[in-house]
């Protein structure tokens, strides 16, 4: 820890923009590419791991002082499971359209690198407070992160925004978008992006120096 | 759905519902691992293992739970079996092969998060898979996810030589090549009849 206090702000906006675990750690790619072929799906989600991750957070920072070392990884793989499963059966009772859609990938939140890794790294170490803005923060970031797939992909793949049609009848749909491959490639695009900006920020930079 | 021949299962894992080039299960050792072509093969083998094992027992652990009427505790069983499966993979490895454990590195542990695995054991509950099926669906899931792994490698084996702009080298690069790989696969769709 550096001697400057970081603030529960701090640890929320981290989250959200510098480490982003999806564009700046590349974790939790699988739902990440498997669910975000429309709007809907990718804020669900999103909230739902949101929701995974604040608890198990919440839990691991809670009993991290009674956790024996060696036997950690199982204890956090427990208690993220248990909250996987309420979220599954919430979801199932709110919109059993939504939980058909998503389908598997609820479940499979369990091994989602993103929670485990938080919990590993962050919430072993540090107090309940923080630990919860920390989790508050990362879901953010994620959901951010599924949102602008999801937009992306639901927008070229089928001219629609959350199953409103934005484009005229004239509009062609680009199908690829909305089956695996275009997955792949919007998501690399993003990478594009955000590496082009990373670079040109570092010119900057080093013009300045 | 449950009477399908087993070659058809085995196909349709292997190759037209490739697990990560179409269902995106197993992502990151996908990205993490598939720098050198020798490297994938073993990941790929210890992986197949894995799955074919964990499918096993899931097949067991779900007809207990519903005998005993408690499927919400599904997902925490699995998980352990899993767990436990891959710590057993590690010991071995580590044992007979200490060069692969040090290449694997973080890799080999994280093949319990892999979701290939959880995904295989839910998506065979799911579909009701009986004893025999689910072993040819465990091992088709198994090939099809050392194929993908090993047709990236190759490929990012030749990428290093090649000129690749700066914004795009790692990751993004990798999933663009993914991602054409994935509409290669969307060929094998005519298979499944």
């Amino acid at each position: 820890m550096d001697t400057k206090q970081t603030t529960s702000m701090d640890e929320f906006l981290k989250g959200l923009w510098k480490e982003n675990p999806v564009f700046v750690q590349v974790l939790g790619m699988c739902p990440t590419l498997a669910v975000t072929n429309s709007v809907i799906n990718s804020v669900v989600m999103g909230i739902a791991t949101t929701f995974v991750l604040v608890m198990s957070n919440f839990f691991v920072s809670l009993f991290r002082k009674l956790i024996p070392k060696q036997v950690r990884i199982a204890s956090y793989i427990m208690i993220i499971a248990t909250f996987v499963t309420v979220a599954e059966y919430i979801i199932q009772a709110v919109s059993l359209e939504v939980h058909k859609s998503l389908g598997a990938f609820i479940s499979l939140i369990v091994v989602n690198c993103i929670i485990l890794g938080r919990a590993e790294a962050f919430a072993s170490k540090n107090t309940i407070g923080k630990s919860v803005m920390d989790a508050l923060g990362m879901g953010a970031g994620f959901t951010f992160a599924l949102l602008s797939l999801g937009v992306v992909r639901e927008l070229l793949g089928n001219g629609t925004f959350a199953g409103i049609p934005v484009f005229g009848k004239g509009f062609e749909p680009w199908t690829i978008m909305i089956l695996p491959g275009g997955a792949f490639f919007v998501l690399g695009a993003w990478l594009l992006f955000f590496n082009y900006l990373k670079q040109r920020a570092e010119k900057k930079e080093k013009v300045l120096v | 759905m449950t009477n399908e021949s087993l070659t058809f299962i085995f196909l349709n894992a292997a190759l037209i519902n490739n697990f990560v080039l179409s269902a995106f299960l197993g992502i990151c050792p996908f990205l993490g691992v598939s720098g050198k072509l020798k490297t994938s093969i073993p990941m790929g083998a210890a992986v197949t293992f894995v799955m074919f094992i964990s499918s096993l027992f899931a097949y067991g652990i779900n007809q207990a739970l519903i005998a005993i009427g408690a499927p919400y505790l599904r997902l925490i069983s699995y998980i352990v079996v899993i767990a436990s499966a891959v710590q057993l993979v590690e010991m071995f490895v580590k044992k007979f092969s200490p060069v692969l454990y040090r290449a694997l590195g973080i890799y080999l542990p994280l093949i319990t998060t892999n979701c290939a695995i959880l995904g295989l054991a839910l998506f065979q509950t799911s579909k009701g898979y009986n004893f025999v099926q689910s072993i040819s669906y465990s091992l088709g899931a198994g090939v099809g996810f050392t194929l993908a792994l090993v047709i990236m490698a190759g490929i990012r084996e030749t990428l290093e030589l090649s000129d690749i702009p700066g914004i795009a080298k790692g990751t993004a690069i990798a999933l663009m090549i993914a991602g054409i790989l994935s509409m290669a696969f969307m060929g094998f769709a005519g298979l499944g009849g």
